[in-house]
């Protein structure tokens, strides 16, 4: 398409389109969390449609920004990174093209197969068994085409970002398929192997590593190639890379029964989830700090480079979310928040602050170089800026709304008066509850109005690319 | 209890883990120098990334060991497995050792302990006077809210097949002890369902009857055609008269009130296919002091000044 690219020895083809679904999915996603936001808020906007309803599209809104969105992002830059730090072309082409249209396939079948109901009721692991299959065919070729770029590089160690992606996808393959483990009763529907007990902590040991190897590990990879990139500075601490990657991939592993605390989970496992989990704070901040650190000689760029700007807000969110997690699995803190709105916003603390803000200052870097501009080069910097803006502010209207509901429900739950009785019946928990979800709503427009302001960048970012290119053809 | 093998792996994974963290601290630290920055870099350049080697920041290093030190307290507090762990609490007057139920058991008995006596004197008082006190309404209103108000609706006012509680209709009695009898032991109510025995126009003739002994608009040839069976089938229960049994809580059919709703199409659904009414007995849930207040709650709702 452009004689411009920097090095046409790479594929790039890969990048690019899961760069541009990345944005897509994004929207949709988004789009999704907005709708059941509102139903929340109001619940008549569920229009008395089994398909419409909170219940279905609640997994959809999570399977996509999680996997369709965060995965396309994962994909997109774990392709771009391995190829430019390990000066050597993908593994496999067709493996690659593979990755692309199978994840594709899996995302719709999510779409099409959720609203109808079709569930394992696993969270974050709803899809039924002849996806998962697919799922786990474009894994295990992901992982044979990145782990086989690592193979034949031409550099002669391995870039830090390459050890997290390798452990994210490595986890996450035997995540995915150990928790999904289902006798099939149709071709819609399957029970899980395991039983009661069991069956809540294989699902928890699978959604707290999401988080932990598909949200944490995986942007850490990004964070890793694009801060110091778009920064311009070297890694502050190759030793505090070496510490807290070891560290957080073999602690994070053991801390999903945090979800469980005051459950019929054994006492003893409770107890160990939450010792792994307040060890994980160090290993966490780890990466913050890398990230952080190295921009010392560089934060004056933070007033001119709104891109930078995404990635340095996202590091925070990232500290702040991962101190956060910790103080939540001390049983005494669960006891008041949890089943409130307190964890809802500390994932999206995570999902928004940290998940989204990294990849989204990772594509305006990158989608300019892969239609032959030079990195960060977008049609608009100023839209940049405003999407940085709706994005902060979305942001902190989300999680802000979610804490003081959250912290509210838990006090209002525990409340009792001095005969003993409770103070509060739970509907009155729920209607205190409403002003937090109007601003969780007008938080999230916020955001998925950033989204649309980075599409039309993308689409202008590409339309220019083609018309220089038709200008370079027709001089020739 | 684990067996020996699963005691062995799980302190294996757990220590192991703790264990390991600090000696990668350890490895890691060795050889570098304390606390000031440097501009070396590793030596290795990826796509234009370079790696300084500065040092582990202190405070966090501090930190690092701090949570791993805390988790060996903690376990030590709690246990691990067979491990019981060194913390207690007290459970019927006695030292036992922490479990998530024992601290549950602790923390209720110390709270009913501080709210028996409150409690012991309105068991004390009877319900008709009871249903005078106030603070007793006040504590009946709560408890009504957090444990019946999901059947019978925050106002006591019922929804189908909930009956209203603030009306003088009564389907078990509304006497005090009948009330608490209600509540400590739960009622089932059984109409049976009657579609196969009067077919289809026995029942819209005998839905032409029911109607009729409330004076509501009916049919009267059907209805007349009825009224023999119904003397043979509903009259064990609801009476010759229709004016229903408190003793098996069989509705009074000739007022204006209508558990399962008085529309034909009601009635006819109720005939064909039966009703199984039940409220869930709570002396094994509340206890008998909180149900006394309940009741005493109950009663008010209906005979309040």
């Amino acid at each position: 398409m452009s004689t411009a690219f920097d090095h046409p020895e790479y594929n790039y083809k890969v990048v690019r389109q899961f760069a541009i679904m990345t944005v897509v999915w994004g929207i949709v996603g988004m789009a999704v969390g907005v709708l059941i936001a509102a139903q929340l808020a109001w619940p008549e906007l569920n229009f008395d449609t089994p398909w419409l309803s909170f219940g279905r599209i609640r997994p959809l809104h999570t399977n996509t920004v999680i996997f369709a969105f965060g995965g396309c992002a994962l994909f997109a830059t774990s392709y771009y990174i391995v190829q430019r730090t390990c000066r050597v072309r993908l593994f496999s082409d067709t493996l690659a093209s593979f990755t692309f249209w199978g994840w594709q396939a899996v995302i719709v079948a999510a779409a099409i197969t959720l609203p109808m109901g079709m569930t394992s009721t696993k969270e974050y692991a709803e899809l039924e068994w002849p996806i998962d299959i697919l799922v786990t065919l474009v894994w295990v070729s992901y992982c044979v085409n990145f782990l086989g770029t690592l193979a034949i590089r031409k550099e002669s160690h391995i870039y830090v970002a390459n050890w997290f992606f390798a452990a994210f996808m490595i986890m996450i393959a035997i995540l995915y398929v150990v928790n999904n483990l289902a006798v099939p009763v149709s071709l819609t529907k399957s029970y899980s192997v395991y039983a009661g007990t069991i069956d809540a902590m294989i699902q928890w040991w699978w959604g707290h590593n999401a988080v932990g190897f598909f949200l944490t590990a995986g942007f850490l990879g990004i964070m890793y190639y694009f801060v110091p990139k778009q920064a311009g500075r070297p890694v502050y601490s190759y030793r505090l890379s070496i510490v807290h990657f070891w560290a957080l991939i073999s602690i994070y592993v053991w801390a999903g029964a945090h979800h469980l605390h005051y459950s019929a989970l054994p006492d003893w496992a409770q107890t160990s989830g939450m010792v792994m989990s307040l060890i994980l704070l160090a290993p966490s901040w780890g990466g913050m700090i890398n990230g952080m650190m190295t921009l010392s000689g560089a934060w004056h760029k933070l007033r001119t480079d709104p891109i930078l700007r995404f990635l340095v807000v996202s590091l925070s969110f990232y500290g702040m979310s991962t101190f956060e997690g910790p103080m939540m699995a001390i049983k005494t803190v669960n006891a008041l928040s949890h089943n409130t709105d307190w964890t809802i916003g500390h994932v999206h603390s995570g999902a928004l602050g940290w998940v989204a803000m990294v990849s989204i200052g990772a594509l305006y870097h990158l989608i300019p170089i892969m239609f032959g501009r030079k990195a960060g080069e977008m049609y608009s910097t100023s839209l940049i800026n405003l999407h940085f803006w709706l994005a902060t502010i979305g942001t902190v209207l989300y999680i802000v709304a979610m804490w003081v509901n959250g912290i509210m429900q838990g006090l209002m739950w525990r409340a009792v008066n001095e005969d003993g009785t409770l103070t509060y019946s739970f509907v009155e928990s729920v209607e205190a509850s409403h002003g937090g979800y109007v601003v969780r709503v007008i938080g999230g427009a916020f955001f998925l109005t950033g989204m649309l302001i980075m599409l039309f960048n993308v689409y202008m970012t590409t339309r220019d690319a083609k018309r220089e290119a038709n200008a370079v053809a027709a001089q020739a | 209890m684990l067996s020996t093998f699963w005691q062995v792996w799980i302190m294996a994974i757990v220590f192991g883990s703790m264990i390991a963290c600090g000696l990668l601290i350890l490895y890691v630290s060795k050889g570098q120098r304390k606390d000031e920055t440097t501009s070396e870099t590793t030596g290795h350049t990826y796509d234009g990334i370079e790696e300084l080697n500065n040092p582990l920041p202190r405070w966090w290093v501090i930190m690092f060991w701090g949570t791993i030190v805390y988790g060996f307290l903690y376990i030590g507090a709690y246990g691990l497995g067979n491990f019981d762990g060194l913390l207690t609490v007290k459970v019927d007057g006695e030292d036992v050792t922490w479990t998530s139920t024992n601290q549950w058991k602790a923390e209720v008995q110390a709270f009913e302990e501080e709210i028996a006596p409150l409690y012991a004197g309105y068991l004390a008082t009877p319900i008709a006077e009871l249903a005078k006190n106030e603070d007793a309404l006040q504590t009946g209103q709560r408890l009504f809210k957090s444990n019946c108000s999901v059947c019978h609706g925050t106002n006591a006012m019922g929804a189908q097949g909930f009956p209203n509680l603030t009306d003088n209709d009564w389907l078990w009695g509304g006497t005090p002890e009948s009330i608490k009898h209600t509540l400590m032991y739960g009622r089932q109510a059984a109409m049976p369902a009657w579609g196969t025995t009067l077919g289809d126009e026995g029942i819209a003739d005998m839905t032409e009857y029911v109607r009729s002994l409330s004076g509501l608009d009916h049919d009267a040839e059907a209805a007349e055609k009825a009224a023999p069976k119904f003397q043979m089938l509903c009259m064990a229960c609801h009476g010759a008269d229709g004016k229903g049994n408190q003793l098996v809580g069989a509705p009074n059919l000739t007022d204006e009130i209508w558990l399962y709703g008085g529309s034909t199409k009601q009635i006819k659904f109720t005939l064909r296919n039966g009703r199984n009414g039940k409220m869930p007995a709570q002396a094994d849930i509340l206890g008998e002091d909180k149900v006394h207040v309940l009741s005493a709650y109950v009663y008010s709702l209906s005979n309040g000044e």
